[in-house]
């Protein structure tokens, strides 16, 4: 499934990013690689961006990025 | 320290880092992570009070300080925290142009001890960069809370650089911080990081690239790593021939190399 649907408080892994270019460094560099285990913390009131705990250190994705992030 | 033709062409560049070159002081980098003690080490270091916070983009200009070692002035630089030198963001941008152009003389890395896995990310790319880079590995305390054991024998090894531990906030290992980065600057600690080596086809790539690079840019490829600039262009990275155009160039650059970008 997409990260964007990973609901709140549930372990996933990431599987692939389907982004490309500098949207995938960038994914890249925050830590997410297949393999890395990835939370989804809190959600802001309108539904994005979320919060997730990404190697330690807690970062907030738009869906715009986490569309593009599928995970298991 | 002598002045040299060449050195002195550096000193034209630094100055348009906004570096006072007329003290003719070893120029220190400190860069690192968001969040990693990064501008308390700044603080203890040179004793200014530059705000600490924890938010986003605090420091997105870079700070200036001066610090005194074994008789020595030093000029130490303060770039904003980022996870990495890829030029996505401004602050990104702002310090992978200092070490590039300004080519400090020592860098110092700050990492969080707690964090490890997340911050060597940068301290690779940095050291892809330049050579003379020392590891601050800040927060040692609360590592030790956390019951963290860094083997720091095993990671100088393993990264090729010194590894220093520190507690800046209690200043802390900022002594043996400030020896190392006189020992990489007066040259008498060589350093040679691991290098990232990539697949055989990027590499040949990289390989191809080089001998257009040096020709395409003639006396101006002296201090820059090469490499390191292969590969950007390889990745498509149209930031680093902006700012070399910037730094180096009023006019345009651009028609020669970007034939080679991926895009």
């Amino acid at each position: 499934m997409l990260l964007t649907q990973l609901p709140l408080g549930v372990i996933s892994e990431v599987v692939s990013l389907e982004a490309e270019g500098i949207k995938r460094r960038r994914l890249l560099d925050l830590g997410l690689i297949p393999g890395t285990q990835i939370i989804a913390k809190r959600r802001s009131p309108s539904g994005d961006p979320t919060a997730y705990l990404i190697r330690g250190t807690v970062i907030a994705l738009r869906s715009e990025e986490t569309n593009l992030i599928k995970v298991r | 320290m002598g002045l040299t033709a060449k050195s002195s062409g550096l000193n034209l560049l630094r100055e348009t880092f906004n570096l006072d070159v007329e003290r003719n002081n070893p120029i220190i980098a400190l860069a690192g992570n968001p969040n990693t003690g990064k501008s308390t080490v700044f603080n203890a270091l040179t004793g200014l009070k530059q705000h600490t916070g924890n938010w986003p983009g605090k420091t997105v200009t870079q700070a200036q300080g001066y610090y005194e070692n074994q008789g020595q002035e030093y000029t130490l630089v303060d770039l904003p925290g980022t996870y990495s030198l890829l030029a996505s963001s401004t602050e990104e941008m702002v310090a992978r142009d200092f070490i590039c152009f300004a080519k400090p003389d020592a860098t110092i890395v700050v990492a969080d001890a707690t964090n490890l896995e997340r911050n060597l990310n940068l301290v690779l790319q940095v050291t892809e960069l330049t050579d003379n880079v020392v590891l601050c590995l800040n927060l040692m305390d609360e590592a030790e809370r956390k019951n963290i054991k860094i083997d720091i024998k095993g990671l100088e090894e393993e990264l090729g650089i010194p590894v220093i531990p520190t507690i800046a906030r209690d200043g802390i290992g900022l002594n043996d911080l400030k020896n190392m980065v006189t020992a990489i600057v007066n040259q008498d600690k060589q350093i040679k990081p691991v290098k990232v080596k990539y697949s055989p086809q990027i590499e040949a790539a990289v390989e191809e690239l080089l001998p257009e690079i040096k020709n395409t840019l003639g006396e101006l490829s002296e201090g820059l790593n090469l490499r390191w600039l292969a590969l950007r262009l390889l990745e498509g990275d149209q930031t680093i021939l902006d700012s070399m155009q910037n730094h180096y160039f009023r006019e345009n650059l651009k028609g020669g190399v970007d034939c080679y970008g991926v895009d």
